[in-house]
Protein backbone atom coordinates (compact mmCIF):
# COMPACT_ATOMS: atom_id res chain seq x y z
CA UNK A 1 0.00 0.00 0.00
CA UNK A 2 1.12 3.53 -0.53
CA UNK A 3 2.18 5.72 2.75
CA UNK A 4 -0.86 8.18 1.70
CA UNK A 5 -2.63 4.79 2.86
CA UNK A 6 -1.06 4.17 5.78
CA UNK A 7 -1.77 8.25 6.56
CA UNK A 8 -5.13 7.89 6.15
CA UNK A 9 -5.97 4.56 8.03
CA UNK A 10 -4.40 5.62 10.94
CA UNK A 11 -5.18 9.09 10.57
CA UNK A 12 -1.55 9.85 11.33
CA UNK A 13 0.06 13.07 10.44
CA UNK A 14 2.98 13.17 8.19
CA UNK A 15 5.09 15.22 9.68
CA UNK A 16 8.67 15.13 7.12
CA UNK A 17 7.63 18.04 4.56
CA UNK A 18 7.72 16.58 1.18
CA UNK A 19 7.54 12.86 1.87
CA UNK A 20 6.72 10.83 -1.04
CA UNK A 21 3.38 9.84 -0.91
CA UNK A 22 3.44 7.41 -3.49
CA UNK A 23 6.04 5.34 -1.57
CA UNK A 24 4.65 1.87 -2.01
CA UNK A 25 5.35 0.24 1.45
CA UNK A 26 4.71 -3.54 1.49
CA UNK A 27 5.50 -4.46 5.38
CA UNK A 28 5.36 -3.64 9.22
CA UNK A 29 7.62 -4.61 11.91
CA UNK A 30 6.74 -3.76 15.25
CA UNK A 31 9.80 -2.39 18.17
CA UNK A 32 10.15 -0.52 20.81
CA UNK A 33 13.46 -1.18 21.56
CA UNK A 34 16.25 -0.68 19.33
CA UNK A 35 17.98 -4.55 19.37
CA UNK A 36 14.84 -6.13 18.55
CA UNK A 37 14.90 -3.50 15.12
CA UNK A 38 17.75 -5.52 14.56
CA UNK A 39 16.28 -8.14 13.87
CA UNK A 40 15.56 -6.63 10.69
CA UNK A 41 19.30 -8.06 9.55
CA UNK A 42 17.78 -11.19 8.71
CA UNK A 43 15.47 -9.76 6.03
CA UNK A 44 14.83 -6.67 4.06
CA UNK A 45 13.91 -3.39 5.58
CA UNK A 46 13.02 -2.13 2.21
CA UNK A 47 8.99 -1.30 1.66
CA UNK A 48 9.17 -2.22 5.65
CA UNK A 49 7.48 0.38 7.67
CA UNK A 50 8.81 0.69 10.87
CA UNK A 51 6.08 0.92 13.81
CA UNK A 52 7.67 2.81 17.15
CA UNK A 53 7.87 4.76 19.78
CA UNK A 54 11.60 5.11 19.82
CA UNK A 55 11.82 9.10 19.15
CA UNK A 56 15.60 9.34 19.28
CA UNK A 57 17.71 9.28 16.10
CA UNK A 58 19.01 6.27 16.67
CA UNK A 59 15.69 5.32 15.14
CA UNK A 60 16.88 7.24 12.03
CA UNK A 61 20.27 5.65 11.86
CA UNK A 62 18.62 2.01 12.12
CA UNK A 63 16.71 3.17 9.52
CA UNK A 64 19.38 4.27 7.04
CA UNK A 65 20.99 0.87 7.75
CA UNK A 66 17.99 -1.46 6.78
CA UNK A 67 16.87 0.93 4.12
CA UNK A 68 13.50 1.41 5.91
CA UNK A 69 10.59 2.82 3.82
CA UNK A 70 9.25 4.82 7.05
CA UNK A 71 8.97 5.44 10.45
CA UNK A 72 5.96 5.67 12.32
CA UNK A 73 5.39 6.74 16.00
CA UNK A 74 2.56 5.59 17.85
CA UNK A 75 0.58 6.88 21.32
CA UNK A 76 1.08 10.33 19.61
CA UNK A 77 4.86 10.42 19.82
CA UNK A 78 6.35 13.23 18.11
CA UNK A 79 10.36 12.49 17.81
CA UNK A 80 13.15 14.81 18.56
CA UNK A 81 14.12 18.35 16.21
CA UNK A 82 16.92 16.19 15.68
CA UNK A 83 15.79 13.10 14.88
CA UNK A 84 13.52 15.35 12.77
CA UNK A 85 16.46 16.77 11.08
CA UNK A 86 17.86 13.34 10.42
CA UNK A 87 15.30 11.71 9.27
CA UNK A 88 14.81 14.86 6.16
CA UNK A 89 19.04 14.42 5.67
CA UNK A 90 18.61 10.49 4.95
CA UNK A 91 15.57 11.17 3.21
CA UNK A 92 13.07 8.59 5.49
CA UNK A 93 9.15 9.64 5.90
CA UNK A 94 8.19 10.05 9.40
CA UNK A 95 4.35 9.98 10.22
CA UNK A 96 2.95 10.34 14.03
CA UNK A 97 -0.38 7.99 14.70
CA UNK A 98 -2.57 8.82 17.44
CA UNK A 99 -3.00 5.19 18.37
CA UNK A 100 -1.26 3.05 20.62
CA UNK A 101 1.06 0.39 19.14
CA UNK A 102 -1.33 -2.40 19.44
CA UNK A 103 -4.53 -0.78 17.76
CA UNK A 104 -1.88 0.54 14.82
CA UNK A 105 -0.26 -2.68 14.47
CA UNK A 106 -3.53 -3.63 14.17
CA UNK A 107 -5.37 -1.87 11.42
CA UNK A 108 -2.59 -2.36 9.64
CA UNK A 109 -2.58 -5.84 9.27
CA UNK A 110 -6.02 -5.73 8.97
CA UNK A 111 -5.86 -3.40 5.55
CA UNK A 112 -3.21 -5.68 4.17
CA UNK A 113 0.08 -4.64 5.72
CA UNK A 114 2.26 -7.98 5.89
CA UNK A 115 4.86 -8.58 8.61
CA UNK A 116 8.11 -8.14 7.48
CA UNK A 117 10.04 -10.56 5.78
CA UNK A 118 12.29 -11.03 8.99
CA UNK A 119 11.35 -14.18 10.11
CA UNK A 120 12.36 -16.08 13.95
CA UNK A 121 15.53 -18.83 13.34
CA UNK A 122 15.11 -22.06 13.91
CA UNK A 123 17.23 -23.68 16.43
CA UNK B 1 44.94 -11.70 8.80
CA UNK B 2 47.85 -10.61 7.20
CA UNK B 3 46.96 -7.82 4.52
CA UNK B 4 49.60 -5.79 3.07
CA UNK B 5 49.38 -2.15 4.63
CA UNK B 6 50.06 -0.84 0.81
CA UNK B 7 46.61 -2.04 -0.49
CA UNK B 8 44.68 0.39 1.98
CA UNK B 9 43.22 2.82 -0.39
CA UNK B 10 41.02 4.54 2.04
CA UNK B 11 41.01 4.60 6.05
CA UNK B 12 38.88 6.99 8.15
CA UNK B 13 38.61 6.53 12.45
CA UNK B 14 35.24 7.69 14.26
CA UNK B 15 34.80 7.83 17.74
CA UNK B 16 32.63 6.14 19.75
CA UNK B 17 31.00 7.49 23.22
CA UNK B 18 30.27 4.84 25.82
CA UNK B 19 26.38 5.39 27.17
CA UNK B 20 25.20 7.54 24.47
CA UNK B 21 22.19 5.43 23.55
CA UNK B 22 21.07 8.18 22.03
CA UNK B 23 23.22 8.54 19.03
CA UNK B 24 23.44 4.33 18.50
CA UNK B 25 23.82 3.84 14.91
CA UNK B 26 25.47 6.98 14.15
CA UNK B 27 28.79 5.86 13.49
CA UNK B 28 28.26 2.69 11.15
CA UNK B 29 25.31 5.15 9.41
CA UNK B 30 28.70 7.38 8.39
CA UNK B 31 30.12 3.90 7.70
CA UNK B 32 27.30 3.07 4.85
CA UNK B 33 27.25 6.38 3.43
CA UNK B 34 30.71 6.09 2.81
CA UNK B 35 30.23 2.52 1.29
CA UNK B 36 27.55 3.71 -0.83
CA UNK B 37 29.07 6.27 -2.41
CA UNK B 38 31.76 4.47 -3.40
CA UNK B 39 29.49 2.21 -4.94
CA UNK B 40 30.19 -0.94 -3.19
CA UNK B 41 27.55 -3.77 -4.22
CA UNK B 42 23.94 -3.61 -2.12
CA UNK B 43 24.70 -7.08 0.18
CA UNK B 44 28.72 -5.63 0.94
CA UNK B 45 27.08 -2.52 2.67
CA UNK B 46 24.61 -4.27 4.34
CA UNK B 47 26.85 -7.05 5.70
CA UNK B 48 29.38 -4.04 6.78
CA UNK B 49 27.17 -1.69 8.13
CA UNK B 50 25.12 -4.65 10.16
CA UNK B 51 28.21 -5.78 11.60
CA UNK B 52 29.42 -2.66 12.41
CA UNK B 53 26.31 -1.50 14.26
CA UNK B 54 26.33 -4.46 16.30
CA UNK B 55 30.06 -3.76 17.08
CA UNK B 56 28.97 0.45 17.51
CA UNK B 57 26.24 -0.68 19.86
CA UNK B 58 28.75 -2.91 22.23
CA UNK B 59 30.88 -0.03 22.60
CA UNK B 60 28.11 2.35 23.63
CA UNK B 61 26.66 -0.32 25.99
CA UNK B 62 29.92 -1.86 27.34
CA UNK B 63 32.85 0.09 27.53
CA UNK B 64 33.99 4.14 28.57
CA UNK B 65 34.71 4.99 24.83
CA UNK B 66 36.09 3.41 21.62
CA UNK B 67 36.98 4.01 17.86
CA UNK B 68 35.95 2.17 14.66
CA UNK B 69 38.18 2.69 11.58
CA UNK B 70 37.29 1.81 8.58
CA UNK B 71 39.58 0.26 5.78
CA UNK B 72 39.04 0.10 2.46
CA UNK B 73 41.35 -2.01 -0.22
CA UNK B 74 40.58 -3.40 -3.20
CA UNK B 75 39.79 -7.15 -2.32
CA UNK B 76 38.32 -6.61 1.38
CA UNK B 77 36.71 -3.84 3.77
CA UNK B 78 37.91 -4.15 7.40
CA UNK B 79 36.86 -2.74 10.25
CA UNK B 80 38.32 -2.40 13.59
CA UNK B 81 37.07 -1.03 17.07
CA UNK B 82 38.62 -0.66 19.63
CA UNK B 83 37.02 0.26 23.38
CA UNK B 84 38.57 0.91 26.55
CA UNK B 85 36.32 -0.21 29.51
CA UNK B 86 35.67 -3.57 31.34
CA UNK B 87 36.24 -6.12 28.39
CA UNK B 88 35.13 -9.69 28.02
CA UNK B 89 35.68 -11.89 30.60
CA UNK B 90 35.24 -14.89 28.56
CA UNK B 91 34.92 -14.39 24.91
CA UNK B 92 33.72 -17.67 23.83
CA UNK B 93 30.78 -17.77 26.12
CA UNK B 94 30.35 -13.55 24.70
CA UNK B 95 30.50 -15.33 21.52
CA UNK B 96 26.84 -17.26 21.84
CA UNK B 97 23.64 -16.13 20.67
CA UNK B 98 21.77 -15.09 23.20
CA UNK B 99 24.14 -14.90 25.91
CA UNK B 100 24.12 -11.38 27.09
CA UNK B 101 25.89 -9.75 30.37
CA UNK B 102 23.03 -6.61 29.62
CA UNK B 103 22.34 -4.78 32.69
CA UNK B 104 18.59 -4.33 33.12
CA UNK B 105 18.62 -0.36 32.61
CA UNK B 106 20.40 -1.57 29.33
CA UNK B 107 18.12 -3.68 28.33
CA UNK B 108 14.95 -1.23 29.30
CA UNK B 109 16.66 1.14 27.14
CA UNK B 110 16.40 -1.16 24.11
CA UNK B 111 19.51 -2.80 24.14
CA UNK B 112 21.61 -6.29 25.04
CA UNK B 113 19.15 -9.01 23.44
CA UNK B 114 22.70 -10.92 23.18
CA UNK B 115 23.06 -11.32 19.27
CA UNK B 116 25.83 -8.41 18.97
CA UNK B 117 28.75 -10.92 18.57
CA UNK B 118 26.82 -13.52 16.47
CA UNK B 119 25.47 -11.55 14.46
CA UNK B 120 28.73 -10.19 13.26
CA UNK B 121 30.21 -13.25 13.07
CA UNK B 122 27.32 -13.81 10.67
CA UNK B 123 27.80 -10.85 8.31
CA UNK B 124 31.44 -11.52 8.37
CA UNK B 125 34.28 -13.49 6.60
CA UNK B 126 36.57 -13.34 9.02
CA UNK B 127 36.21 -11.79 12.85
CA UNK B 128 38.48 -11.57 15.41
CA UNK B 129 37.62 -10.70 18.91
CA UNK B 130 40.47 -10.52 21.84
CA UNK B 131 39.50 -8.50 25.33
CA UNK B 132 41.92 -7.76 28.46
CA UNK B 133 39.30 -8.00 31.45
CA UNK B 134 39.46 -5.16 33.20
CA UNK B 135 41.43 -3.15 30.62
CA UNK B 136 39.34 -3.37 27.00
CA UNK B 137 38.06 -4.86 23.62
CA UNK B 138 39.89 -5.32 20.33
CA UNK B 139 37.12 -6.50 17.76
CA UNK B 140 38.53 -6.80 13.60
CA UNK B 141 36.39 -8.11 10.85
CA UNK B 142 37.00 -8.68 7.20
CA UNK B 143 34.18 -8.54 4.23
CA UNK B 144 35.66 -10.25 1.06
CA UNK B 145 35.12 -7.96 -1.80
CA UNK B 146 35.02 -10.85 -4.37
CA UNK B 147 33.35 -13.61 -2.60
CA UNK B 148 30.31 -15.34 -2.29
CA UNK B 149 28.04 -14.18 0.86
CA UNK B 150 29.20 -16.80 3.50
CA UNK B 151 26.31 -18.88 4.48
CA UNK C 1 -12.41 -14.11 25.15
CA UNK C 2 -9.93 -15.67 27.69
CA UNK C 3 -6.44 -15.89 27.60
CA UNK C 4 -7.50 -20.32 27.56
CA UNK C 5 -9.18 -18.98 24.10
CA UNK C 6 -6.45 -17.38 22.59
CA UNK C 7 -4.17 -19.71 23.64
CA UNK C 8 -6.53 -22.32 22.06
CA UNK C 9 -6.97 -20.10 19.10
CA UNK C 10 -3.45 -19.51 18.13
CA UNK C 11 -1.78 -22.46 19.56
CA UNK C 12 0.61 -20.64 21.96
CA UNK C 13 2.42 -22.28 24.20
CA UNK C 14 2.02 -21.46 27.78
CA UNK C 15 5.24 -21.51 30.22
CA UNK C 16 3.81 -20.27 33.27
CA UNK C 17 0.43 -19.74 35.05
CA UNK C 18 -1.77 -22.50 33.81
CA UNK C 19 -4.08 -21.94 36.23
CA UNK C 20 -4.56 -18.42 35.76
CA UNK C 21 -5.92 -19.17 32.08
CA UNK C 22 -9.36 -18.29 32.74
CA UNK C 23 -9.23 -14.15 33.23
CA UNK C 24 -11.18 -12.23 30.73
CA UNK C 25 -8.83 -10.46 28.43
CA UNK C 26 -10.31 -6.55 27.97
CA UNK C 27 -7.88 -5.54 25.65
CA UNK C 28 -4.22 -5.83 24.01
CA UNK C 29 -1.55 -3.31 25.20
CA UNK C 30 2.03 -3.85 22.92
CA UNK C 31 5.06 -1.90 24.42
CA UNK C 32 8.53 -2.92 25.47
CA UNK C 33 8.78 -0.15 27.51
CA UNK C 34 7.87 -0.91 31.24
CA UNK C 35 6.90 2.72 32.25
CA UNK C 36 4.86 2.94 29.17
CA UNK C 37 2.85 0.10 30.26
CA UNK C 38 3.24 1.24 33.66
CA UNK C 39 1.08 4.38 32.16
CA UNK C 40 -1.61 3.70 29.50
CA UNK C 41 -2.12 -0.57 30.15
CA UNK C 42 -5.55 -0.93 31.80
CA UNK C 43 -6.83 -4.35 33.88
CA UNK C 44 -7.17 -7.33 32.37
CA UNK C 45 -5.11 -6.03 28.99
CA UNK C 46 -2.72 -8.88 27.53
CA UNK C 47 0.60 -7.63 26.92
CA UNK C 48 2.56 -8.01 24.20
CA UNK C 49 6.12 -7.43 24.54
CA UNK C 50 9.87 -9.30 23.66
CA UNK C 51 11.16 -7.96 27.62
CA UNK C 52 11.71 -11.56 29.64
CA UNK C 53 13.53 -10.37 32.85
CA UNK C 54 11.72 -10.64 35.95
CA UNK C 55 10.50 -6.90 36.01
CA UNK C 56 7.75 -7.38 33.46
CA UNK C 57 5.54 -10.03 36.11
CA UNK C 58 6.10 -7.18 38.66
CA UNK C 59 4.16 -4.61 36.01
CA UNK C 60 1.75 -7.13 34.89
CA UNK C 61 1.02 -7.93 39.18
CA UNK C 62 0.69 -3.67 39.89
CA UNK C 63 -0.97 -3.53 36.51
CA UNK C 64 -3.70 -6.28 37.09
CA UNK C 65 -2.87 -7.77 33.35
CA UNK C 66 -4.19 -10.54 32.55
CA UNK C 67 -1.57 -11.97 31.21
CA UNK C 68 2.30 -11.60 29.13
CA UNK C 69 2.85 -12.97 25.44
CA UNK C 70 6.46 -12.85 24.44
CA UNK C 71 6.59 -12.59 20.70
CA UNK C 72 9.42 -13.36 18.60
CA UNK C 73 10.58 -16.75 19.80
CA UNK C 74 11.66 -15.86 23.27
CA UNK C 75 11.78 -17.18 26.41
CA UNK C 76 11.19 -15.93 29.84
CA UNK C 77 14.39 -15.62 32.13
CA UNK C 78 14.23 -18.80 34.71
CA UNK C 79 13.52 -15.72 37.49
CA UNK C 80 10.65 -14.66 35.18
CA UNK C 81 9.30 -17.75 35.39
CA UNK C 82 9.32 -18.30 38.56
CA UNK C 83 8.17 -14.91 39.43
CA UNK C 84 5.20 -15.38 37.30
CA UNK C 85 4.28 -18.49 38.96
CA UNK C 86 4.40 -17.49 42.12
CA UNK C 87 2.31 -14.28 41.38
CA UNK C 88 -0.05 -16.43 39.31
CA UNK C 89 0.53 -14.35 35.99
CA UNK C 90 0.46 -16.47 32.83
CA UNK C 91 3.04 -16.05 30.50
CA UNK C 92 2.73 -17.69 26.49
CA UNK C 93 5.20 -17.70 24.05
CA UNK C 94 5.02 -16.81 20.26
CA UNK C 95 6.95 -17.46 16.99
CA UNK C 96 5.97 -14.70 15.18
CA UNK C 97 7.01 -11.34 15.42
CA UNK C 98 4.59 -8.40 17.46
CA UNK C 99 3.14 -6.83 14.02
CA UNK C 100 1.56 -10.59 13.18
CA UNK C 101 1.07 -11.70 16.28
CA UNK C 102 -1.27 -8.23 17.72
CA UNK C 103 -2.74 -7.85 13.54
CA UNK C 104 -4.03 -11.35 14.22
CA UNK C 105 -5.31 -10.51 17.84
CA UNK C 106 -6.99 -7.14 16.62
CA UNK C 107 -8.55 -9.21 13.63
CA UNK C 108 -10.17 -12.06 16.34
CA UNK C 109 -11.38 -9.02 17.82
CA UNK C 110 -9.07 -8.06 20.66
CA UNK C 111 -8.54 -4.23 20.40
CA UNK C 112 -6.55 -1.84 21.38
CA UNK C 113 -7.57 1.82 23.43
CA UNK C 114 -9.20 4.53 21.62
CA UNK C 115 -7.02 7.32 20.30
CA UNK C 116 -4.60 8.98 23.18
Amino acid sequence: MKLREIRDILTAEVITGDADLEKEIKYGFAADLLSDVLALARGSGAQTLLITGIIHPQVIYAGNIFDLGAIIFVRGKRPTEATLQLAIENQIPLLVAPYIMFETCGRLYQHGLSPSIAKVKNG
Amino acid sequence: MAEAEENIRFHEMFHIEGGNFMSAGAISSRVKNILKKAGFPGQIIRRTSIAAFEAEMNVICYANQGNLSLFIAPNFLKVVVKDEGIGIPDVNLAMREGYSTATEKIRELGFGAGMGLSNIKKNTDEMILTSESGQGTHLEFVIYLDNQKKE
Amino acid sequence: MTIFDIVQSFGLETRAGKDHLGEEVTGGYASDLLSDVIAHSRKGNLWITIQTHPNIVAVATMKELAGIILTGGREPDPETLQKAEDEGIPILVSPVFTFELVGRLYQKGISGLSPC
